[in-house]
């Protein structure tokens, strides 16, 4: 249920971003998503691809470190308030949440919340006993090629 | 050859070690038989020095014991500068069958020369280190010390082959067919600055050798200062053993001192090197034991004989008895060298001070570059380091932390603010020789 995330480190100068996206897209790894979190000085490039083995071993071997971290996806109606009403699931259940972000699908009515917990498992099993979808890799896959 | 006779029995000895466990009245008795020569020869052929003795009303007849060393001049680097570029021969050109030089990176370069016996001491003194660490015989020996006017790669070059070894002479330089050759041709023990080696160990690690997997035993390493820290992540990374060596090319290069199995200090080929240790300020002579400036006179060379030449590297001498059994002295590992300091707001700074900070915060020591700026007339010290996986995480707080962590662990050392970036892998330049770790750009804008 969980899904792979990549992690790289970036100086947060122009142009830093180009180098690690043209190394897997010269691999044809498709990105399924993306987010940039940044400081003044450096950012933390996360990215969701389709073969994150393969990824994590051609940006290594360019000569990036990278972090591989277990995160969990979700899927709610793409509407005011479904995000909030996630967010109420997770606060009543005292989960911590360490970031996120979210995407809407191209086709559909539904967006995409990408989570990344202190203790996943936990919060897979609180997310199930509420009734919301977790959304696992093969889905999200399929999901981006409708 | 002596070496041809030897077989590697484990435990024994080669040879080539033989002169490092002379009895210390011998070995007392050989120094001064050669000082008292050498201090002639300077004499005879040198301008400079003889007017130097001139001028303390000296003749080489004044050494009587090896005490009375401590009544000859100094001789200093600006004296290889001032006299460029053959000033301090001693023996004709037609006796000089080598030249070497140093890069020259401010203003000339040095130059230092052998004779063909010169070449062969070298050859000794360096066969005596590959055989400290543990070489003999057999040992398929990748030399990446650079070839050329430097003196690290045909120092080794000689004295690995007048070991019995096999020498690979790759020289610095492309990384990927040094790890080639490492495992194609089963190469045991390898020699090269330690900054250059942990760029190996960053590069097999990316091209997914495994260095523990190879027959990859010893490392020797040189030409730059490094820490304990760094030889325990060599160890650790690449699973071999790592030994500090030590030379300057004004006294013949690489081959003036070596580490022992017992890795606890280097013991000085002292009856080719006579060293001593003076206070740096008032030029005093420091009992054993006490830490100061290293002088060495070398005792047995020809075309370029140097006499109390101050290396400008601080260090002790240890005088009690190595495991090992060698009777020759030992001198601890140089941390730093007077060169490699520079002068920030009022305090003095090594590089290795800020390597022991980010080890201590990191336990391993990561790629780094001090960058000394002048911001309206106020001197500003940054640190570059790069990004490792053992520090890196996909939470900004995480990162934010280490580089507090390494700022303040920094500060506490220096007792001065710096600015400590974080920067991606690989961006700090690698060099193949010697690190590059401190770029002074005050001087870039008045």
């Amino acid at each position: 249920m969980k899904l792979q995330q990549l992690s790289l480190f970036l100086e947060n100068r122009p142009g830093r971003l180009d180098a690690p996206l043209e190394t897997i897209a010269a691999e044809g790894i498709n990105i399924l998503t993306l987010s940039l979190a940044d400081t003044a000085q450096f950012g933390i490039l996360r990215l969701i691809v389709r073969e994150w083995d393969k990824a994590k071993r051609v940006l290594e071997q360019a000569g990036w470190v990278v972090n591989l971290t277990e995160v969990v996806a979700v899927d709610v109606l793409d509407r005011p308030g479904g995000l909030a009403a996630v967010l109420k699931i997770l606060d009543g259940a005292g989960l911590n949440i360490e970031y996120m972000y979210a995407y809407s699908l191209r086709r559909g009515d539904k967006a995409i919340l990408i989570f990344r917990f202190e203790d996943p498992d936990r919060a897979i099993q609180i997310l199930l006993d509420q009734g919301l979808h977790v959304v696992d890799g093969d889905e999200l896959m399929s999901f981006a090629a409708a | 050859m002596l070496t041809e006779l030897w077989n590697d029995a484990e435990g024994g000895f080669h040879p080539a070690s033989a002169p490092d466990f002379l009895p210390a009245t011998a070995l007392k008795q050989v120094q001064l038989r050669r000082l008292r020569a050498v201090v002639a020869r300077a004499y005879k052929n040198v301008a400079l020095f003889r007017s130097r003795m001139e001028e303390r009303g000296l003749t080489p007849d004044a050494i009587h014991s090896l005490a009375d060393i401590q009544r000859l001049p100094f001789t200093v680097k600006t004296d290889l500068r001032d006299t460029y570029p053959f000033g301090l021969f001693a023996s004709p050109m037609s006796d000089v069958v080598r030249l070497h030089a140093s890069s020259g990176t401010t203003g000339k370069p040095i130059v230092v020369a052998y004779t063909r016996e010169d070449i062969e001491v070298w050859a000794e003194v360096m066969a005596r280190t590959f055989a400290a660490c543990g070489l003999h015989r057999g040992d398929i020996l990748q030399n990446a010390f650079g070839y050329g006017l430097f003196t690290g790669g045909l120092g080794a070059h000689y004295g690995g082959e007048a070991l019995g070894a096999t020498v690979i002479p790759i020289s610095g330089g492309n990384t990927d067919r040094q790890i080639m050759l490492i495992r194609d041709f089963g190469v045991s023990a390898l020699c090269c600055t330690p900054s250059y080696f942990t760029h190996m160990i960053e590069r097999a690690r990316e091209l997914g050798v495994d260095l523990h997997d190879l027959p990859l035993r010893v490392g020797i390493f040189g030409a730059e200062p490094w820490t304990d820290g760094m030889r325990r992540h060599i160890e650790t990374e690449a699973g071999i053993k790592a030994y500090d060596i030590y030379g300057l090319s004004e006294i013949i290069g690489p081959g003036v001192a070596s580490e022992c199995s017992a890795q606890d200090g280097l013991h000085l080929f002292e009856d080719h090197f006579y060293p001593e240790i003076i206070d740096p300020e008032t030029g005093e002579a420091l009992p054993d034991g006490q830490e100061g400036e290293l002088v060495l006179t070398t005792l047995s060379k020809k075309a370029m004989p140097m006499i109390r030449y101050r290396t400008r590297d601080i260090t002790s001498l240890i005088t009690e008895p190595c495991t090992c059994g060698r009777t020759l002295r030992r001198m601890r590992r140089i941390g730093r060298r007077s060169d490699d300091m520079f002068i920030i707001r009022g305090v003095n700074v090594f590089p290795s001070q800020v390597e022991a900070a980010l080890l201590a915060v990191e336990g391993t020591l990561p790629h780094y570059q001090i960058i000394l700026t002048r911001d309206q007339g106020l001197d500003r010290m940054a640190v570059e380091v790069e990004v490792t996986p053992e520090v890196f995480s996909d939470r900004i707080g995480a990162l934010e932390n280490v580089r507090t962590r390494l700022a303040l662990a920094i500060e506490h050392i220096l007792g001065i603010r710096v600015e400590l970036r974080l920067v991606e892998p690989r961006s700090i330049a690698r060099s193949e020789g010697k690190a590059k770790r401190v770029i002074d750009r005050r001087n870039d804008t008045a």
